[in-house]
């Protein structure tokens, strides 16, 4: 997303002041921050305007050097990496900050909200019991529903290519279902297949098999005609240009497809277990934790399935970035 | 046999979308064959435990009116259906236009609200530089969290400070709903190449004005894109806000009602309703898309 226009007056760079003069301010911020947890911690009940005064400095500040640290633009690559993985990583330990003062210092009910140091007191106090719950629900439900989901998608896509009257059929098809709201066969899985994980497996093979199949029938459309052409001028069978060129060209669709699926994946398993589970998993720990009100285990359960996501899905974007390097979104271009 | 032509080139598939009427009737009259069988298949099982002496076509006839089958047969379905659409009043708790209703207002003021928040995100991404580089990374990652699992608390929470009913369901819509239009409406604000930017600033034309006249125009097409995403989940977002409140209405709640005492064909007809109201739902964003862009002057 590029805003430079050519109209735009030369700007004068001054590359080394602003590089070593706004990291040093965001951890200056970072430090005050830090003393006024320490000091939030301790005088939660009597806190002066002051306090809150030097709070709304701070978000003031932080602010400010978030701004002035996102448009510093560094001369080299890895510079420039280092400031787009730094700039969000300011602004959401800010934000943690702000949830742990404005919940410990005004004694927000942990009902409403608990505070992050009191979700991280409750994942190191039951981590057993979140590793168990993690088991259940991401290893045996959710990570053979996703392979098995995306895999009958793929081959499906793969034999509708081959046979373009199914195609015609399955595209329309297949886009309305993606429209529906599938979560709602949880309850007729569970009664299929029984309520331990088979059925909240089954529940995220049918919620990743069309998003699948939809774009693997996309992707495969994407060789250009000259390639195919040139296929064709080498006597390449139907198998050879499918394996050698079209599977190819429609990687970044499957990865797409892939990534999505990640997130419904774990979606639906985890809403499935409001519909019924044995005693273990994390849509059966969120469930139950509501109804006694401890707010903060639910809490502890969304961080591990929060992590357990964007891990996910971060592997999958690497992956694809090994896979389709050679992809034009992927490639720098000189002038960018 | 014009199909036997096609060689592998899928780009001729759609543009004969207007001639896939019939491999999708096909499709859809084997899925309705293979729906029977299963039910037979899946039923005769316990029908045959209950009664053991049933000549074939008793038995098959038993699979397809069981009372409380492992999987309806379709007509079955259609039946309750219609018994709980035509044939009950709308004000009757065992309407399913009722449930409907319920689900559909509190989807629709999420969907709203959701939109709006998308909008406005996108306009101050658009804006304020520094948020492109600190908020659009979370607001990306916030997807990757199972947003749905929050339902339980955003329920709870909004229930302890005495909100009940339809807005804690909304906002679980809400939440669903902004980021497909968050993430379109910066592509699409961002869509106008420098060349147009350029000709804008060659006019002496303001911030508002570039915005109203270049670059909402071009987002557009963006808008209704994220719209037609954003509404489908809004009613996801609906059904799985109706789950922990326990079952008082909404189709969610018929579901979870169905799955606690059996009832089998509830749960199907309660599933059909949500995939009408989903498809009547983007077919309505998919029509106001045709008018708006018709009359931005848009060639089909």
């Amino acid at each position: 997303m590029s805003r430079t226009s050519a109209l735009d007056p030369p700007v004068a760079v001054e590359p080394a002041r602003g590089a070593v003069l706004w990291p040093a301010a965001a951890a200056g911020v970072g430090l005050l921050s830090l003393i006024a947890l320490r000091y939030v911690h301790h005088h939660a009940g009597s806190l002066t305007p002051g306090f809150w005064i030097a709070v709304v400095l701070l978000w003031l500040a932080a602010w400010k050097i978030v701004g002035e640290l996102a448009s510093l633009e560094p001369a080299s690559r890895a510079g420039r990496r280092l400031l787009d993985l730094l700039v969000p990583l300011c602004f959401g330990a800010f934000l943690l900050f702000l949830w742990e003062v404005l919940t410990v210092g005004l004694r927000i009910p942990m009902v409403l909200l608990p505070s992050p140091s009191a979700i991280w007191a409750r994942i190191a106090a039951s981590a057993h019991i979140l590793r168990a719950d993690f088991i259940q629900t991401f290893i045996r439900a959710v990570l053979p529903g996703w392979a098995l989901g995306c895999a009958s998608g793929f081959f499906i896509a793969v034999l509708a290519d081959r046979v373009p009257f199914l195609a015609r059929g399955l595209i329309p098809i297949g886009n309305f279902v993606s429209a529906l709201p599938i979560i709602g066969i949880a309850p007729i899985m569970v009664m299929w297949f029984g309520f331990d994980w088979h059925s909240k497996a089954a529940v995220v093979v049918v919620m990743t098999f069309f998003p699948m199949l939809v774009n693997t029938i996309a992707g495969l459309s994407q060789a250009s005609h000259l390639e195919r052409d040139l296929m064709r001028s080498y006597g390449a069978s139907y198998g050879q240009t499918l394996m050698k060129l079209r599977l190819w060209a429609a990687l970044p669709f499957i990865f797409n497809a892939l990534k999505i699926n990640s997130t419904l994946a774990l979606i639906g398993a985890i809403v499935a277990e409001f519909f019924g589970t044995p005693i273990v998993g994390m849509g059966f720990r969120i469930s139950t934790e509501v109804g006694r009100m401890s707010l903060d285990m639910v809490w502890a359960e969304i961080a591990v399935a929060a992590l357990a996501g964007s891990t996910f899905y971060g592997l999958l974007a690497l992956l694809e970035r090994a896979a389709t390097f050679w992809h034009p979104s992927y490639r720098e271009t000189p002038n960018n | 046999m014009t199909f036997d032509l096609v060689e592998p080139r899928p780009r001729l598939f759609s543009k004969a979308l207007g001639g896939s009427s019939l491999p999708v009737l096909t499709l859809v009259l084997a899925i309705v064959v293979i729906w029977y069988l299963a039910a037979i298949w899946l039923n005769a099982p316990f029908i045959r435990s209950t009664n053991p002496g049933l000549s074939l076509p008793d038995l098959v006839r038993a699979t397809w009116s069981a009372e409380r089958p492992v999987v309806p047969a379709p007509h079955q379905v259609l039946v309750e259906l219609w018994k709980t659409v035509v044939e009950t009043k709308v004000t009757s708790k065992r309407s399913l236009l009722y449930h409907s209703w319920v689900t559909l207002s509190s989807s629709l003021l999420g969907f709203l609200l959701g939109s709006l928040l998308g909008i406005v995100l996108a306009v101050s991404i658009l804006h304020v530089r520094s948020l492109e580089k600190s908020l659009l990374p979370w607001i990306i990652a916030s997807q990757t969290i199972p947003i749905l699992a929050i339902a339980p608390i955003i329920i709870v929470a909004l229930g302890s400070m005495g909100f009940v009913g339809l807005v804690p369901k909304s906002i679980i819509s809400a939440y669903l709903c902004f980021f497909p239009v968050a993430i379109g409406m910066v592509k699409g604000l961002n869509s106008p190449d420098p060349m147009q930017l350029d000709l804008m600033r060659t006019y002496n034309a303001t911030r508002a004005q570039t915005f109203w006249k270049l670059r909402w125009p071009s987002a557009v097409p963006f808008l209704f894109a994220s719209l037609k995403v954003a509404i489908a989940i809004s009613l996801v977002g609906a059904i799985v806000g109706e789950l922990p409140t326990g079952a008082q209405a909404g189709l969610g709640a018929r579901l979870l009602a169905g799955s606690y005492y059996g009832q089998t064909v509830q749960i199907w007809a309660a599933l059909f309703a949500a995939a009408a109201l989903a498809a009547a739902m983007v077919a309505t964003i998919a029509a106001a898309e045709r008018l708006a862009l018709r009359r931005m002057g848009v060639k089909p």
